[in-house]
């Protein structure tokens, strides 16, 4: 334990040297200020973060994961001489760069939510907002070191795979979905949509704000499946539920393959 | 000294006799004397007044027939017991305050209400508490009458077996202001009725509508909170109705509407708020109404209008945030969208006059998109969908191609 903290430490010393985070932190700062001084009120405001949050945290979360196994070749080689636990190692590497990241997002857009007085007129809403993008920096930070430790030897690879990745979750993927949707037509298809939904952490996330902005939208669909799934609790819990999911599954596998390999 | 303070007595006596007489009061009370309502109505003459103290009386269909005054004393409680009507108002300027009238009959027949009111003027009904009953306050070939800081509420969950909290049938002008109506079919119902001024309720919770016009014109309405109801408001069938400064908000459901429009023409719907409704303007055959400066906010559609309406004007309102802002049937358009601010605009101002320099278009291809599928629902506020509407919008092909608002808004009007 004290190993894991000395770790995440050393980590988050390293990363604030870089000022790479806080460039981050400000790009939030001044996005969502100007976003509340030229766009109006509460819910505008909130819902464009939420679209900025859902398209480019997955792309900076995974290029930034995949980047850091590249960079830090040496030290992580330097470090697994010594004898130290691989898992203990893993979850040091993970949370020193994911949570600052995470932590960047969260202060960089709350500071100004704070100061506009948003933060207590439309609390849920924020609170929502801010912790879907925490919860998709840390998902999308763990898929980063899962390719950087797939492609190891592969930069490029694993950067073009990376791109790749995203640009089917965050764009093509809904894309597919549509066009299934019309090409089945015929069928009662709410059971599908749902399921592919839940396979896809943007999608997912995009479920949880839809939830609370539109969901006057929603409860105007009549379709049992979809009256039960979003009137009820049934939508939150599930879709938070596969998020938590989506968060586990690539830590997990990350965590196997640096376990096993032979660097 | 003696003398003069009976003398006193006596004069005192002689001169106030008579005038109690002209303004007699008889009290009701569970300790008697007189403990029934419907025995001290009997005895009362014309202009007298009742003054019922604090208890419990079980009584039903007490029949108001002279011009009376019944006066509550610390809330005395009638109950009907589940039979019949409570009170039956058949007189001109009857006053009725400071009751809880509870329990009224109950049928698919006849119309129980806790207050009957027939063939009568200027009738007073104020600061009573109506609980559990079918019909509330029920208005039926009445002229004027002021029904005033009631509250009137029930608890049963199914539309055809409710009734209406304040009911108005064929009255002239009457003033129904700052009551609370809740759990009851529809919340205040008008049929037949002229130049009614409905101000300051708060109509919550009902099964249907919290407000529902029938062939009513003339009316206002206004300063009303019309809060989660079954279906929101309807205005049907009625001409020049004034709808102004209301709340409209938490309607939801498949046919739940902030306010519907049906056939209404020549009226006017300014300075109302419709928050999270899944429709918040339904409009089917209205023409020449204006909407003008409302504030429209996070609700499924703003918008619905049917290809039957026409000449309707939307200027200066706040579109913010809706899921989808307008939503037609109709390739054509025959109304008229100008000056708004739609929140989802993005276009430009160079010469910063505050007014874009593109015409908007409210009419997405997503809206288009789930009204032929409607499970696509679920891709609300993708990227992808987010990237088909742009290009809609740049080059329409499948929304209707007249409908836009020419001067869209830069800010928010306020």
């Amino acid at each position: 334990m004290k190993l894991l903290t000395h770790i995440i430490k050393t980590e988050w010393k390293s990363l604030l040297r870089g000022k790479w985070v806080i460039g981050y932190t400000l790009i939030f700062l001044l996005l969502t200020d100007s976003l509340l001084r030229f766009g109006g009120g509460g819910p505008e405001t909130l819902l464009s973060l939420s679209n900025v949050m859902l398209l480019f945290i997955p792309l900076v979360g995974m290029i930034y994961g995949i980047l850091y196994i590249y960079q830090s070749r040496e030290f992580v080689e330097l470090l697994l001489t010594q004898p130290i636990d691989r898992k203990v190692l893993y979850w040091g590497l993970f949370l020193g760069i994911s949570t600052p990241l995470m932590a960047a997002f969260i202060i960089g857009s709350l500071l100004p939510l704070a100061w506009h007085g948003i933060l207590v007129l439309d609390s849920s809403s924020s609170a929502l907002v801010l912790g879907l993008g925490g919860m998709l920096t840390l998902i999308f930070v763990s898929l980063g070191f899962v390719f950087g430790l797939m492609f190891y030897d592969d930069r490029i690879k694993g950067f073009g795979f990376t791109i790749v990745i995203w640009l089917f979750l965050a764009i093509l993927y809904d894309g597919i979905v549509l066009l299934l949707v019309f090409v089945f037509g015929d069928y009662p298809l709410e059971q599908f949509v749902i399921a592919a939904s839940a396979l896809n952490p943007i999608d997912l996330a995009r479920i949880l704000v839809m939830l609370e902005f539109d969901i006057s939208a929603l409860m105007g669909y009549t379709g049992a499946v979809f009256n039960r799934f979003f009137g009820q609790s049934t939508g939150l819990i599930t879709a938070s539920g596969m998020l938590v999911l989506w968060l586990i599954t690539p830590t997990w596998l990350g965590l196997r393959i640096f376990k096993k390999k032979d660097f | 000294m003696r003398n003069l303070i009976i003398h006193t007595v006596l004069l005192a006596i002689i001169f106030l006799v008579p005038l109690s007489v002209m303004y007699a009061q008889v009290v009701v009370s569970p300790e008697g004397p007189l403990t029934s309502i419907s025995e001290a109505v009997k005895i009362a003459e014309p202009g007298d007044t009742i003054e019922v103290h604090s208890g419990i009386y079980l009584e039903s269909d007490i029949l108001i027939d002279k011009k009376l005054t019944l006066t509550g004393i610390d809330n005395p409680v009638i109950d009907g017991n589940g039979e019949g009507f409570i009170l039956i108002i058949r007189a001109d300027s009857v006053t009725v305050s400071g009751f809880r009238l509870q329990k009224t009959g109950r049928s698919y027949i006849r119309d129980y209400a806790a207050i009957l009111i027939e063939r009568s003027a200027g009738v007073v009904i104020e600061d009573n508490l109506i609980d559990d009953v079918f019909f509330g306050i029920y208005l039926a070939e009445t002229e004027g009458g002021l029904i005033r800081n009631n509250t009137v509420r029930s608890y049963d969950r199914r539309e055809a077996s409710s009734g209406n909290g304040i009911h108005l049938w064929n009255v002239k002008n009457p003033i129904i202001t700052a009551n609370t109506v809740s759990g009851m079919r529809d919340g205040i119902y008008l049929e037949f009725v002229e130049n009614a001024r409905i101000s300051n309720n708060i109509s919550s919770e009902n099964n249907r509508y919290g407000l529902h016009y029938m062939f009513s014109d003339g009316g206002r309405y206004d300063n009303n909170t019309f809060r989660k109801n079954g279906a929101g408001v309807a205005v049907m069938y009625s001409d020049n109705v004034d709808m102004t400064n209301n709340l409209f908000e938490n309607n939801w459901g498949g046919s739940a509407y902030g306010l519907l429009l049906k056939d209404i023409r020549n009226s006017r719907i300014e300075y109302n708020r419709f928050y999270r409704n899944t429709v918040a303007i339904y409009s089917e055959g209205t023409t020449n109404v204006e909407i003008w400066r409302n504030h429209i906010e996070l609700n499924g559609w703003a918008v619905n209008i049917k290809s039957n309406s026409s000449r309707n004007r939307f200027t200066e309102n706040n579109f913010i945030e809706n899921s989808f802002d307008v939503r037609t049937d109709s390739p054509r358009n025959n109304n008229f969208f100008d000056g708004n601010y739609w929140s989802a605009y993005e276009g430009y101002d160079l010469n910063r006059d505050g007014t874009g320099d593109v015409p908007y278009r409210p009419v997405s291809l997503f809206s288009i998109i789930i009204e032929r599928q409607p499970e696509s629902i679920i891709l609300m506020r993708s990227m992808f969908i987010r990237l088909l509407d742009q290009a809609e919008r740049i080059l329409p092909v499948l929304t209707p191609k007249t409908l836009f608002d020419e001067n869209p808004k830069m800010q928010r009007i306020q």
